[in-house]
């Protein structure tokens, strides 16, 4: 029996369980994708894979009914917790005219959904700090009880609306939580190339916030620190910066082949710290997860990504001419 | 009714609209205490407070990309851009980000925010406070761009604006600032976006064109009525995206026509207001479209006599309407 760490954490043996159900279930979608791609089936898919604890943990730590999150293309785990559905994804992948976060128009991982307050996302990097320091200021303005949360890699660190989202929210002491998912690339650059600071959280102290860096591959280890930086923003502390340390187990994405700039023996041994596998080992061990319990599990996912994938696969797309639909508010003639 | 300059009318317009909607708010560099580098804000931060009238701390990526997401959020924000010149590094929010938030969301998501920004030479602004920059938006569509041409206009099209669901930007002339006065109602009114306006019906020759130049172009065509040369004159209002029934019915009615802008000529928004009466109006010209414009030079110069010679003046737009009423 290993320390019981997510009960001295305040959570339930139910919740760690749904954590690692949610991160079962990014996985999932995620391979799925990925066979999708290769069959020629969908032509694009970029990958969550490796960053499901940072996800999942991060988005437990977050109040699903009223925070807002400004996720970059690799979160697939945030965005299914914060209530996106397999489905949904399905939809996105194969760019059908049902796909709530765009309707067919952008690529997989460009989220967004107004009901659950998942901003609509786009392709530069960085641009969704500054929207996120802007949801906050709304509500210090109306003096509302949430926090906006937003990720990005660290390679888009380096970008102007990093270090401007950041600035601001710090002088105006916001509740934003921002979380930088290490991975040690960008595409093929490694982090050394990326980054003149040895660690991304390092950058916070430039802007007057607390900068932490944890274990990306442990959802507690995460939730742990994102509810602490949620407690402080609401405490009226201002905004952190966090970064979660992850890696990534495949390539950027279905168009990049990363035998060219990573060895064999780094993606061998990255692997060993596939999330996944860590955090069913912690179950186990803590006596949450019985091997049945696991099995279920699995097989239960296994239906759901059949489920969605069959019904997105037999979607229909957009009119061509719904291209038009949607420059302006159309009620108002335009 | 009171007598306003251009930017009193502004400064009335933004404080009308935070005094009847507690979601419009201002920020952006020098907008608190200060009241802006032109006034624009004066007297707003006293009256609404630091929460509403918000200084920014100077960025303008993170000024148009907060706002942005403020807007998001259902807030109505304005973001003050300090000089047109310094919106270059806004751009990536205002064309990737603000212009397509509601086409890549399929109508999800929103973002009603108003970008002001003053622009226009003849000021002594040199290179880096002169520039005319709408062209650079004028070809993306889910922005409108508006540019005031009178107090009146002034008041009605940035009230419009900031009620508008759709990003606007909003080009404030400022040798207009304070060069234009007149009588500006109190109540209430709004000038409908998207619409350009008959400023003067003529049936000689058709004047299109925006901002501080209508006010030189209604000049000459008074000067030059005495001399029977009866000028048409259409102020654009919006030059983002173009009423083209306004601009093909001008363009017809006279068959001669003078497009005339205080940008660079290339690629000016004259450029399209020209292609587009290309399209529509070949039968009814009388003459060759004429484009009275900025030089091809990357932006007015300092010293007094270049600035004159980059600027639209009343003798320059005299001097083209006179060769075209000949041709």
């Amino acid at each position: 029996m290993v320390n019981n760490r997510h009960r001295s954490l305040g959570l339930t043996d139910e919740q760690v369980v749904n954590m690692y159900r949610y991160m079962l279930l990014a996985r999932k979608i995620d391979e799925r994708m990925w066979l999708l791609n290769r069959a020629g089936k969908i032509p694009f898919v970029v990958s969550c894979q490796g960053h499901e604890a940072a996800q999942v943990g991060a988005a437990f730590a977050l109040n699903r009914d009223v925070d807002y999150i400004a996720p970059y293309y690799r979160d697939l785990g945030v965005v299914l917790v914060f209530g996106m559905t397999a489905k949904d994804i399905m939809l996105s992948g194969f760019a059908k005219a049902e796909d709530p976060n765009s309707g067919g128009r952008q690529m997989p991982g460009h989220f967004g959904s107004k009901e659950k307050r998942i901003l609509t996302g786009s392709s530069p990097v960085a641009t969704q700090v500054p929207h996120a320091v802007g949801v906050a200021l709304a509500g210090q303005i109306e003096q509302k009880e949430f926090v906006s949360f937003v990720t990005l890699g660290e390679g888009s660190t380096n970008q102007g609306d990093f270090h401007e989202g950041l600035n601001f929210a710090g002088v105006h002491k916001l509740p934003v939580i921002t979380m930088v998912e290490n991975n040690g690339y960008a595409i093929s650059v490694p982090s050394d190339q990326q980054l003149a600071c040895e660690r991304v959280s390092d950058r916070a102290q430039g802007y007057g916030m607390p900068g932490y860096t944890v274990d990306g591959t442990d959802p507690l280890a995460v939730y742990e620190v994102v509810k602490k930086a949620r407690e402080d923003a609401l405490a009226g502390k201002g905004p952190s910066l966090i970064e979660a340390m992850t890696y990534r187990l495949t390539a950027h994405s279905s168009d990049d082949d990363d035998r060219v700039y990573r060895s064999q023996a780094i993606i061998d041994e990255e692997k060993q710290k596939d999330p996944l596998i860590l955090f069913a080992k912690y179950l186990r061990d803590s006596g949450v997860l019985t091997s049945e319990h696991e099995a279920m599990l699995e097989k239960e996912i296994d239906g759901i990504v059949d489920e969605a994938t069959d019904y997105a696969e037999q979607a229909a797309f957009a009119q061509p001419e719904d291209a038009l639909k949607y420059v302006y508010e159309e009620q108002m003639g335009w | 009714m009171a007598i306003l300059t251009y930017i009193q009318a502004i400064t009335k317009a933004i404080q009308e609209e935070m005094e009847q909607d507690e979601k419009v708010f201002i920020f952006g560099q020098d907008v608190g205490k200060k009241g802006g580098v032109f006034r624009a804000t004066d007297g707003l931060y006293e009256q609404f407070g630091k929460n509403r009238v918000i200084d920014a701390p100077l960025a303008e990526s993170a000024i148009a990309g907060v706002g942005i997401g403020a807007a998001m959020y259902g807030m109505r924000p304005i973001a003050e851009i300090q000089f047109a010149d310094f919106i270059l590094p806004a751009v990536n929010q205002i064309i990737s980000e603000a212009a397509k938030i509601r086409y890549r969301s399929n109508n999800d998501w929103q973002c009603p925010i108003t970008i002001r920004a003053p622009f226009g030479g003849g000021v002594n602004g040199a290179l880096y406070h002169s520039q005319s920059v709408e062209a650079i938006f004028a070809n993306q569509p889910g922005l409108k761009i508006v540019i005031p041409s009178s107090p009146y206009d002034a008041k009605g099209l940035l009230k419009a604006a900031i009620r508008d669901p759709d990003p606007v930007l909003f080009f404030e002339h400022k040798r207009a600032y304070r060069l234009l006065k007149e009588e500006v109602p109190d109540e209430d009114y709004t000038i409908p976006i998207g619409k350009a306006e008959v400023k003067r019906e003529g049936s000689d020759l058709t004047v299109i064109t925006y901002g501080l130049c209508v006010h030189f172009a209604m000049e000459v065509a008074e000067k030059l009525a005495v001399e029977n040369i009866d000028v048409h004159i259409l102020d654009l209002r919006t030059i983002y995206p173009l009423d083209k029934k306004a601009i093909i019915d001008a363009a017809k009615k006279t068959g001669k026509i003078l497009l005339i802008t205080e940008d660079n000529k290339e690629g000016s928004v004259m450029s399209e207001v020209a292609a587009i009466i290309a399209e529509h109006c070949l039968f009814d010209l009388d003459a060759p479209i004429q484009r009275l414009a900025g030089p091809d030079v990357p932006a007015m110069p300092y010293a007094p006599t270049m600035e004159k010679y980059f600027m639209i003046n009343p003798d320059k737009i005299e001097a083209a309407i006179r060769d075209l009423a000949e041709f």
